[in-house]
């Protein structure tokens, strides 16, 4: 496929990188030549330097015979204006942009046909606010995503010792919570997947992921490690975009402290949130964080656009006494330095984000997809079509379904209804079905099965 | 000397239209055949030929009026007009003495509703007219003053509801210009008083006075055209519309304005002033009135509930009028009454005090100050309607309220070493600088201002005219500065 990426940012970068590996041809466009050539010497496509909504500069990263166009500039309106030329002028059949302003999504017609063009709108600092407001809720999770409209979810929770289920085959799981229909469908000991089945044995340590309806996630996380006191103060470091929409998000229903060091973007915090704390400072100041009480918060949250200051932030409010501390890390180096020592849940950015936006890519009807242990492996959303004669998975039971080594079907969704897949649960068209992918080469074998007519290929 | 000028050439003018407005008593003089013609014709002839005259002679004076003159312009206004004023009463009453005089008509056009004329049963209908017609002019004044020309001044109430601040008044020039703003306000001020001179007269009063009192209540001033005020009438029906239309001329009139020519009732929604005005209000009528009850005043709930309210909220609108003398009552519920007539109406109303925003910014400020202890890195800024309200005009409202503070001690300083005791003096200060009307003791409802001697009389009268032109405008214009060249 031939795409075409606005913006050398951290979204572009990180987009670029996950679909060059997934072989694609790709231009990246950037008015800033430094950022272009770091990229270039990393990963394998061609760059265009100029303004990302110029005809001229759109025509010579050839944009005539793309086949998408992702604009994800820093620019709400450069991206909107170039979907819109991308549309009109070269014919792109798809055009996704980022669109930060919640103005323009308030009329559909801003972004429909007869406006901008743009077929999918995406918003990263949105998807990182949901991710963490989801941590807020269920403090005890490393991750929790949710698919068919937050009819299921899935749940990442690190075993402990002292949950029912550790130590234990996962069979008992059963007998533990009759009334519960879940699934766990992927664990990871010590950074390798070990694919589950009745006989795997819990060990403390290892990092488990069920799938559950919402309402149950609970009563699963239960099994595996004690429940921790609900969260009531979080402290917010890092005012920015992210920590704007959180603020927002949380401070309805929790305490909340932000901390930013710019007085300008105080003053504009303090002017738009109502019951939330603004704080001038460092967040790295000890002063601070002592004169705010961080040792009685519940959750430490870091999300400048720094990864130093989150990581030294996050230690340093874990150091004083803060319950819980999440940060927001870039590289991914850090990330593994970091979690699960000190710093409880490391999110990167860049894989949270672009999901969605992956998801657009890939062949067969995604939904969605979600990346997992920061882009090793993948959940995704699928819906089947077809009969038993043009689909490889329609009508089938999922015991006949010849998936990959390391995917496993999770659940379905049908209409309402959610059944946890079980090896004699048959699959109709039209249902929702949630895959797991522990190894990610794997997965276009897992998008090809899902489309529909591919045997004739 | 051009500056001068130009502010007299503009005076002349509102002073000629002040003749005109003397047409209405003499008017009703004449129909009524009530004597007191002959006061309204020297007193036309004199303020109109002074207007025209002055007009005349300054009449080459045509400059751009600035800032300076604008501060100069009104305070003329407010001083010479109730001279003028005065003729009419002088005219009729020879024995009057120009200090009580001016007094009455400074108490008129500032809407504030003391007076220091008694049997007023007795006096002919339209000298009546005249002062209740004073307060309705005065109010009319306000209005433009407080929501159009203040604002440009940079002080007054509204001045918080310029552009980037927030709430109701937006884009708060209701409309782009400044005489079509006037005009919107004055008809929906017009509107509202023919409304409450219909309700007057459904309720049981004669139409002249429903009239007079309309004017006196649309302006929230107190003057009546008998001694015992709304206990004349004794009904609990005339009761409830003054109620009513004191508590709608306590509110914003930017307001009201929006919301007639919306149609909606959203313009209230978003005030920021006339839910907490309401509000205070309503629980302090059932709070007096337990107070009363508890303290067997009246022998039942209903009975105290009626004058609780009645006189409460006359109070607290800095009204004035009364159907009790509440200077009988317990001292605690006068002295709430005084209280809430220093802040509860809104700016923007004919109502005098500090005005509610100020109220509302000068707590959420003492707020502020109080987390600030806590959390010494806090970023908070003082909102108001959910927009952040200027640093500046905070400070702003701390200088209002040390000088309104300072005001009142300094004049209640200056009654008591006059003679006066304690209650009466501090009450006075209140009521006349709040605009109000009675105060306690022997300025109180039973009573009224005229046992107090010349020099007492003039710091009453000073304290109005401070009050009713924000303090600053008037202190503004006695500075040094303000002459220097």
């Amino acid at each position: 496929m031939k795409i075409v990426i606005l913006g050398a940012g951290q979204v572009g970068a990180s987009v670029a990188e996950s679909l060059v590996s997934e072989q694609n041809d790709i231009t990246v466009v950037d008015v800033d030549p430094a950022r272009l050539r770091i990229l270039q010497d990393r990963l394998d496509l061609r760059t265009v330097t100029g303004s990302a909504s110029h005809p001229s500069v759109l025509a010579a990263a050839g944009i005539e015979d793309a086949d998408l166009l992702i604009a994800v500039t820093q620019q709400d309106e450069t991206n909107l204006v170039a979907c819109k030329i991308a549309a009109r002028l070269f014919n792109v059949p798809r055009r996704i942009a980022r669109v930060r302003a919640t103005d323009y999504l308030n009329d559909e017609k801003v972004l429909g046909p007869d406006g901008f063009e743009v077929d999918l709108m995406i918003c990263p600092e949105q998807v990182l606010t949901d991710y963490i407001v989801k941590l807020v809720e269920f403090p005890e999770a490393l991750q929790v995503l949710d698919f068919a409209d937050g009819k299921v979810s899935l749940v990442a929770v690190r075993a402990y010792q002292g949950g029912p289920l550790v130590g234990h085959p996962i069979r008992e799981l059963r007998q533990h919570i009759p009334n519960i229909d879940t699934r766990i469908v992927a664990i990871f000991r010590k950074d390798t997947a070990v694919v589950p089945d009745g006989d795997t044995v819990i060990e403390v340590g290892d990092e488990v992921f069920c799938l559950a309806s919402a309402q149950n996630i609970r009563r699963v996380m239960i099994e595996l490690r004690r429940m921790d006191k609900p969260v009531k103060r979080v402290m917010i470091a890092g005012g920015g975009n992210i920590g704007q929409r959180l603020s927002q998000a949380l401070a309805a229903d929790y305490s909340v402290r932000v901390i930013d060091h710019n007085k300008r973007r105080c003053e504009l915090l303090a002017a738009t949130l109502e019951g939330v704390l603004v704080l001038n400072g460092d967040a790295t100041d000890e002063e601070l964080l002592e004169e705010e009480n961080v040792a009685e918060m519940d959750l430490f949250v870091a999300v400048t656009n720094d990864d130093e200051n989150n990581i030294m932030s996050s230690l340093l409010a874990k150091r004083m006494g803060a319950r819980r501390v999440v940060s927001l890390i870039n590289r991914r180096s850090y990330v593994d330095l970091v979690q699960g020592a000190q710093i409880d849940v490391a999110i990167s950015p860049a894989q949270a984000t672009i999901g969605r936006l992956l998801a657009h890519v890939r062949r067969g009807d995604i939904v969605a997809v979600h990346s997992l242990r920061r882009g090793a492996a993948e959940a995704l959303e699928a819906v089947v079509h077809g009969d038993r004669e043009s689909c490889r998975v329609t009508g089938r039971r999922i015991e006949e379904i010849e998936l990959p080594p390391g995917a496993s079907i999770g659940a379905i969704v049908r209409g309402d209804e959610v059944l946890m897949a079980h090896h004699d649960t048959q699959i109709l068209a039209e249902d929702h079905v949630i895959v797991f992918v522990a190894d990610k080469k794997t997965l276009p074998k897992v998008e090809r099965l899902f489309q529909v007519g591919a045997r004739f290929l | 000397m051009g500056r001068i000028a130009v502010v007299l050439n503009l005076l002349s003018m509102v002073v000629l239209i002040f003749a005109v407005t003397m047409l209405l008593p003499l008017a009703v003089s004449f129909a009524l055949a009530d004597g007191a013609e002959r006061a309204y014709d020297v007193a036309i002839v004199i303020t109109a030929l002074t207007g025209g005259l002055g007009w005349f002679a300054t009449r080459g004076a045509s400059r751009e009026l600035q800032l300076r003159d604008g501060f100069l312009l009104v305070v003329f206004t407010w001083t010479t007009l109730p001279a003028f004023a005065t003729l009419p009463l002088l005219g009729y009453l020879p024995q009057l003495s120009f200090t009580d005089a001016y007094f009455e008509t400074m108490s008129g056009l500032t809407t504030t509703g003391s007076t220091v004329l008694s049997g007023l049963d007795r006096l002919p209908p339209s000298i009546n007219l005249w002062r209740c017609q004073l307060i309705w002019l005065g109010g009319m004044g306000i209005i433009v003053l407080a929501v159009a020309i203040l604002p440009l001044l940079g002080v007054g109430g509204s001045q918080l509801f310029k552009a980037e601040t927030p709430g109701p008044m937006k884009d708060t020039k209701l409309t782009p210009r400044i005489t079509e703003t006037a005009k919107g306000l004055w008809l929906v001020y017009f509107s509202i008083s023919v409304a409450c001179v219909l309700a007057y007269r459904w309720a049981g009063m004669s139409w002249l006075d429903a009239v007079m009192h309309a004017f006196s209540t649309m302006g929230l001033g107190g003057f009546s055209s008998h001694d015992a005020s709304f206990g004349y009438w004794n009904s609990t029906r005339v009761e409830a519309v003054a109620i009513a239309f004191m508590l709608i001329a306590g509110i914003n009139f930017g307001t009201h304005f929006l919301a007639w020519r919306s149609r909606s009732l959203k313009p209230y929604r978003t005030d920021p002033e006339a839910f907490v005005f309401v509000a205070i209000l309503v629980l302090s009528c059932f709070g007096i009135a337990w107070y009363l009850l508890g303290n067997r005043v009246y022998p039942d709930y209903w009975t105290a509930l009626r004058f609780a309210s009645f006189n409460v909220i006359s109070i607290a609108t800095t009204t004035g009028f009364a159907n009790a003398d509440f200077n009988l009552w317990p001292v605690f519920a006068p002295l709430w009454m005084l209280f809430l007539c220093s802040f509860c109406t809104c700016a923007g109303s004919t109502g005098g005090g500090m005005k509610m925003i100020r109220a509302q910014i000068l707590f959420k400020q003492i707020l502020r100050e109080l987390l600030r202890i806590l959390h010494p890195r806090l970023y908070s800024p003082v909102k108001i309607a959910g927009q952040p309200v200027e640093n500046k005009v905070v400070f702003s409202v701390l200088s209002f309220v040390l000088v309104y503070a300072s005001s009142i001690i300094l004049m209640t300083l200056l009654l008591a070493a006059s003679g006066l005791d304690a209650v009466t003096a501090f009450s006075a200060v209140v009521v006349t600088i709040n605009n109000t009307g009675p105060g306690l003791n022997l300025v109180g409802p039973a009573t009224n201002f005229e046992v107090l001697n010349d020099f007492q009389t003039w710091v009453c009268t000073f304290s109005m005219l401070l009050g009713r032109l924000e303090l600053m405008t008037l202190l503004v214009v006695m500075t040094p500065a303000f002459w220097r060249k």
